[in-house]
């Protein structure tokens, strides 16, 4: 078979990528030795940022994409793949991050957006895309950008898993409500929740969302991993609560330990044994900012 | 029969939907007690990394050593295959394998996600069946043991994507996230016997 009659960046290797991530831990890292350390402890893909959600909202001013340079160290560091952000809506960014060679690009709200009004045409791109989402519209008018990977969004930099939660419950909820819709509801359905029909009525028949669906923002413990594990998600991302905690190394090992057994509470709570302080957090009422809002 | 899918990390639903449809009871293999009763073993798509770890974390890598040496019949696709190999190339400095298979596997041998590709296979016995190739090993040299049931020329030759020796089968590709179950049903039909 000659190379010409094969093809790159289709629908099914791009989401194909997400479904081997199935059951990992995704790890913020913003140089090759944290890199290390998160693959050391079976991380199954690294996200390669210059600072942590928490550092971004302490530090404030314009976030953007990180530098090149430190993306490659990463990249030569590891052999798991590796993600990187782009603003919300900067296709030049992801066409960098393209060029590159990263794995996955993470159009994020994390970083300060560069449209208001449109998302990155993600249909354009050979590299796969994951975008936050908190609720089901969001969700399906990324996917009909083309994203290949949901994740709820959380909020970022907290260590307060209750974002994540909210999110990930009300998904499930709107999906169940198409579930249970007839067929003539599905057309005011999509209205209301302003996502495209024909993904309106995919998730109605099947009862999940056409791509993978993996949880961020807040998740900094190992029963935090169990907890949105139970609740649906695939897959978790984990920013600030690695790096940010006392014992980052037991840290990592602990949440990959706990997202592989998270069913089984005599594992989670051995892994969760003695494990030193959780990053500190922050209480969503105090903060300024809220990361989440951004994106539509 | 029972096929169990090392449920540690990856593409573990696919291989159970595919197993089922062939009318086989995929079983989720987590620890070493699951591996009771089985007539094999699929090793799924993942990273190979996060998954020989938790290999060695849950206590499941000696006991599946131990089977797989006394002739369970095994089957890894992509990370699966890179487990099962003899040598792994471009791996982590301290990247175990189970060394089952007589072939040199080179980690990501068809590049990053951006050249992650479809094509469509001739597969021996089966003619042509899709082929999905993400973050693929590549098979760079195989003993004579080793039977080659399909290859692929991505520009630089043809080398093995789906291959056998005896009970331990590995395939670069993806044939669980396609309908085509085919390749499954080679294997699961071969497990007959036991």
């Amino acid at each position: 078979m000659s190379p010409e009659t094969s093809s790159t960046g289709s629908q099914l290797v791009k989401r194909g990528l997400a479904d081997m991530l199935r059951g990992g831990v995704i790890m913020d890292v913003v140089n090759p030795e944290q890199a290390k350390i998160a693959e050391d402890a079976g991380a199954v893909a690294v996200m390669a940022l210059e600072r942590v959600p928490s550092d971004i909202r302490r530090d404030g001013g314009v976030a953007r994409m990180s530098d090149p340079q430190m993306i490659q160290e990463i990249q030569a560091t590891v052999t798991i793949p590796v993600m990187a952000k782009a603003r919300i809506g900067h296709f030049a960014e992801a066409q960098i991050l393209q060029a590159l060679n990263v794995d996955y690009i993470d159009e994020s709200e994390v970083l300060t957006p560069a449209d208001e009004e449109n998302h990155i045409d993600k249909w354009a791109f050979t590299v796969p895309f994951v975008c936050g989402a908190t609720n089901l519209g969001e969700a399906l008018r990324r996917i009909g950008e083309g994203a290949c990977l949901i994740r709820s969004k959380g909020e970022a930099g907290t260590g307060n898993v209750v974002e994540a939660v909210r999110h990930l419950r009300t998904i499930n909820a709107q999906m169940r409500r198409l579930q249970s819709a007839d067929s003539s509801e599905l057309f005011a359905l999509a209205k209301d929740l302003g996502a495209p029909l024909p993904l309106v009525r995919e998730v109605a028949e099947t009862g999940h969302l056409p791509v993978p669906m993996f949880c961020a923002g807040g998740i900094s413990t190992p029963a935090d991993a169990s907890l949105v594990l139970q609740l649906g998600a695939e897959a978790v991302f984990v920013g600030s609560g690695i790096f940010k905690s006392e014992d980052p190394t037991r840290m990592a090992h602990a949440i990959v330990e706990a997202t592989t057994h998270f069913r089984d509470a005599d594992v989670v709570a051995k892994v969760s044994t003695g494990l030193g302080a959780a990053m500190r957090g922050a209480e969503t009422a105090t903060l300024e900012q809220r990361l989440a809002e951004r994106g539509w | 029969m029972r096929v169990g899918v090392l449920a540690l990390q990856g593409d573990v639903r696919e291989h159970s939907a595919t197993l089922r449809a062939l009318g086989a009871e995929p079983v989720a293999l987590r620890r070493g007690e699951h591996l009771e009763g089985l007539s094999g073993v699929i090793l799924p798509g993942g990273e190979s990394t996060a998954i020989a770890h938790l290999l060695a974390t849950s206590g499941l890598r000696e006991p599946l050593a131990k089977e797989i040496e006394s002739g369970l019949p095994v089957f890894g696709t992509c990370a699966g295959l890179i487990l099962l190999s003899r040598q792994v190339l471009d791996g982590r400095a301290d990247q175990w394998s189970y060394a089952a298979l007589d072939v040199a596997v080179r980690r990501n041998g068809y590049g990053r996600q951006v050249a992650s590709f479809e094509t469509t296979l001739d597969v021996e016995g089966l003619g042509e069946v899709p082929g999905v190739f993400i973050r693929a090993p590549k098979i760079e040299s195989w003993g004579e043991s080793v039977e080659v049931l399909a290859d692929h020329d991505h520009g630089d030759g043809a080398f093995p994507v789906l291959v056998r020796q005896g009970s331990v089968w590995g395939c670069a590709f993806h044939p669980e996230l396609t309908s085509d179950t085919r390749v499954h049903e080679l294997f699961v039909s071969s497990l007959a016997d036991r």
